[in-house]
């Protein structure tokens, strides 16, 4: 680094404002020049793969890269935009018979009645006795304590697990954990 | 010839169609020049202070399309000061005298006011066309007034401009007599529209072929108006910010494959990955696509979409879609003229990128490919050599290496090889950007071979006078020169003055040219106008004192015949 910093004093560079002398090029040492070049493409290559990239200082020239103003802009806009709209999702109400409040998902983070399931019982954890909070199935009826169901936009109140994942989330205005014994008269099977 | 009618001189010249061509017809004989002048319909004009507006207006009366340019090309790029000038108004006044059947104006880079738009609506009965690209200085409320005004309008048309959102009414303000429009560009607006007024409009305007909506209009407005609008060729999707999981995607879904004549597709600025699937449709018959607006959507999605587009003719897209997704679009796109490879993420945080492999992938695998914009983080001299031996028809080739003044990552040497390559080898190439590490031996190769170039830009490149001095002694077709940031200076400037006569201008910014040789340059040509842009504050109200020795930030050096400007704002010197 340190002869790095010597050759910083004869060193050529094409004017790039930002980065330390603003020199012009006057005649060029072809290998003065390569030399410097080499150094400041090794840093590069390293600032590359590494996580901060470039040196800041390339970032300051001005009109550089070529980029429309206006592209340059409407990115830089819609990236700020973007922080603020990232949080709202689709969240609903989930209440679970036996406990003193109700809670709130967004569905929109889950991917599979698996992920939900799971995440329902860490969050009513403290409200269940049963080693198995919420039936998977529709044959654990009998074994769990409680079922989920849910309010469909009809307002009926259906099995959570029926439909397709998709269609649920779609669907679905709040959602009730059950009782396992008030549950079974939903079951959808005869 | 001068035993025919004028008549039948005049009909001769209706097949007379390129502006070059007219004007050099125009300059055969006296009587030519008449009849060209009275059955010319369409002037463009190239830098709108080469000549003033009324004498263009007298020399055509009979004109009902006109184009004008403002400020030099750099502008976008922020190198020029906000206020240098390039005002519509004028044009628009003049044409409100002279011209009163005007049908069309295109306007780029320039300024326009609103009381500007408000008179140009009011002026013309049959007025049918207005472009405006990167322009600015209006807001939605001149809109306004082109909408109330211009009764059978058929194309509003905004690219890329900056317009201050004055509400989002505008669109109302198109009367229910209203239904003539053809084409709605409104893509550049940033304020709210009104979604009703835009479903209703489009309703009544059953010959509607291209719309381009701005990034506020929602998926909901956009069912309501696909449901509308089924012959579409041009669309622009505005936001495409939709939940694949909702009903409103799946009503997207199924409108798309109802686009039979949809050609052309561009928006999605805030699509994510899962709601490009409703266009899949479409894919197989478009033939222009520009998903250079939505970043969120990455090499791999970029590549599910690409597969299916085999007739794009033109592709726009960011640099996310990596060296792999360019190998796809080298084997699917077989029929590819244009393709543009913007940088997503500018301020350089090493993501994906594209590189020299992605450029040969695409140049081995698309024969037709003649313009090209690719910016990347790197090139090898051996890749522009064979890029050059595949496709020799460019016209257009601009190469942006992000990294000013980068060598050949792989040999270390200058990039004059590769870029030699390409004028040898691409004869009618007319536009030309040239980047990386770059010494005067370029400059010889362009100034020997590249005979048909019209526009070269330069930047960080050249060793001394004699890069400049090639370029102007070479390309006899040369028209706009811009350089920045390179070690030309008065020798260069001033080794053939001539030279400029022929082109429209010359833009040199941070390079070294002085008052001095500024100064004998204007003194030598009184036809050009010689403009010092000059920002630092502390010198420009002692301009007498300056040493002529006093290196010069910005020059704009253009052929007029209109004398030096009267709306120079105070930071500009003409000479």
């Amino acid at each position: 680094m340190e002869d790095h910093d010597n050759l910083k004093a004869t060193e050529l560079t094409l004017g790039l404002p930002g980065t330390d002398a603003i020199e012009k090029p006057t005649t060029a040492a072809p290998n003065v020049n390569k030399r410097s070049k080499e150094e400041e493409e090794e840093e590069e290559c390293c600032g590359f793969t590494g996580s901060s990239g470039r040196p800041a200082a390339k970032a300051q020239v001005v009109g550089w890269p070529p980029v429309r103003s206006y592209r340059m802009n409407s990115f830089r806009e819609r990236k700020m935009e973007k922080k603020e709209e990232d949080t709202t999702g689709i969240y609903v109400k989930v209440s679970m018979d036996g406990a003193p409040y109700l809670r709130k998902v967004d569905l929109g983070v889950y991917n599979s009645y698996e992920d939900l399931t799971d995440a329902l019982e860490a969050m009513f954890k403290g409200f269940s006795l049963g080693k198995r909070i919420i039936q998977r199935q529709a044959h654990d009826l009998h074994e769990s304590e409680h079922a989920i169901t849910y309010e469909d936009k009809d307002g009926d109140w259906m099995l959570v697990g029926d439909v397709p994942w998709e269609m649920f989330v779609s669907s679905c205005k709040r959602l009730r954990i059950m009782k396992g014994c008030e549950a079974r008269g939903l079951t959808s099977s005869p | 010839m001068t035993y025919f009618p004028e008549e039948v001189v005049e009909h001769i010249f209706d097949f007379v169609g390129s502006h070059r061509d007219r004007n050099t017809v125009s300059t055969v004989c006296k009587a030519w020049y008449q009849v060209e002048r009275l059955s010319r319909r369409t002037v463009f004009v190239g830098n709108c202070y080469a000549i003033g507006p009324e004498r263009v207006m007298a020399r055509f009366p009979g004109i009902n399309s006109l184009s004008v340019k403002g400020k030099p090309h750099f502008a976008d790029f922020n190198l020029v000061p906000y206020d240098w000038g390039g005002f519509a108004l004028p044009w628009i006044v003049a044409a409100a005298r002279l011209c009163p059947g005007l049908e069309e104006l295109r306007l780029k880079r320039m300024v326009v006011t609103d009381d500007g738009l408000e008179l140009l609506a009011r002026s013309f009965p049959n007025f049918k066309s207005l472009v405006l690209i990167s322009c600015e200085g209006f807001s939605t409320d001149g809109l306004a007034a082109i909408a109330t005004y211009c009764r059978g309008l058929r194309e509003l048309d905004l690219q890329e401009n900056e317009v201050e959102d004055h509400g989002c009414q505008w669109l109302s303000f198109f009367p229910d007599s209203c239904t003539s429009l053809v084409s709605l560009n409104f893509g550049c607006l940033k304020g709210e529209v009104n979604g009703g007024a835009l479903e209703r409009l489009v309703a009544r305007c059953p010959n509607l072929r291209s719309l381009k909506l701005s990034p506020a209009v929602s998926v909901e407005s956009l069912n309501k108006i696909l449901a509308r609008a089924s012959h579409l060729v041009d669309l622009g999707t505005g936001s495409f910010a939709v939940d694949h999981r909702t009903d409103v995607y799946h009503t997207l879904m199924n409108s798309f494959p109802k686009f039979k004549s949809l050609r052309n597709l561009s928006g999605f600025w805030d699509a994510s990955p899962c709601c490009l699937r409703a266009v899949y449709p479409v894919c197989t018959s478009l033939t222009v696509l520009n998903l250079s607006y939505a970043p969120a959507i990455q090499g791999d999605d970029l590549i599910k979409i690409i597969c299916l587009c085999f007739k794009l003719q033109k592709l726009w897209v960011l640099d996310s879609i990596g060296d792999k997704g360019l190998a796809v679009v080298a084997s699917t796109c077989k029929e590819l003229q244009e393709l543009r490879v913007f940088p997503c993420d500018i301020y350089g945080a090493g993501t994906t990128s594209v590189t020299e492999e992605g450029l040969l992938a695409v140049s081995s695998g698309c024969p037709k490919l003649n313009s090209l914009l690719y910016f990347c983080y790197q090139m090898t001299n051996a890749a522009l050599i064979t890029v050059a031996k595949n496709c020799p028809h460019f016209t257009r080739f601009r190469l942006c290496i992000l990294d000013p003044g980068k060598p050949d990552p792989v040999t270390n040497q200058p990039l004059d090889e590769g870029f030699g390559a390409i004028v040898r080898s691409c004869k009618n190439i007319r536009r030309l950007s040239l980047s990386g590490r770059l010494t005067d031996q370029v400059f010889l190769y362009i100034g020997m071979y590249a005979e048909r170039l019209e526009m070269l830009s330069i930047a960080f490149a050249g060793d001394s006078d004699k890069g400049m001095i090639y370029v102007l002694n070479g390309c006899k077709n040369l028209r706009k020169l811009e350089i920045r940031d390179c070690p030309f200076g008065d020798i260069a400037l001033l080794k053939n003055v001539a030279k400029y006569e022929t082109m429209r201008s010359l833009w040199m910014s941070s390079c070294d040219v002085t008052l001095g040789g500024c100064k004998a340059l204007a003194a030598k040509m009184p036809r050009l106008n010689v403009e010092i842009i000059n920002e630092n504050e502390e010198t420009y109200e002692f301009e007498e004192n300056l040493s002529d020795r006093h290196k010069l930030e910005k020059i704009y050096v253009y052929r007029t015949v209109a004398g030096p400007r009267n709306d120079a704002p105070d930071f500009v010197w003409t000479l």
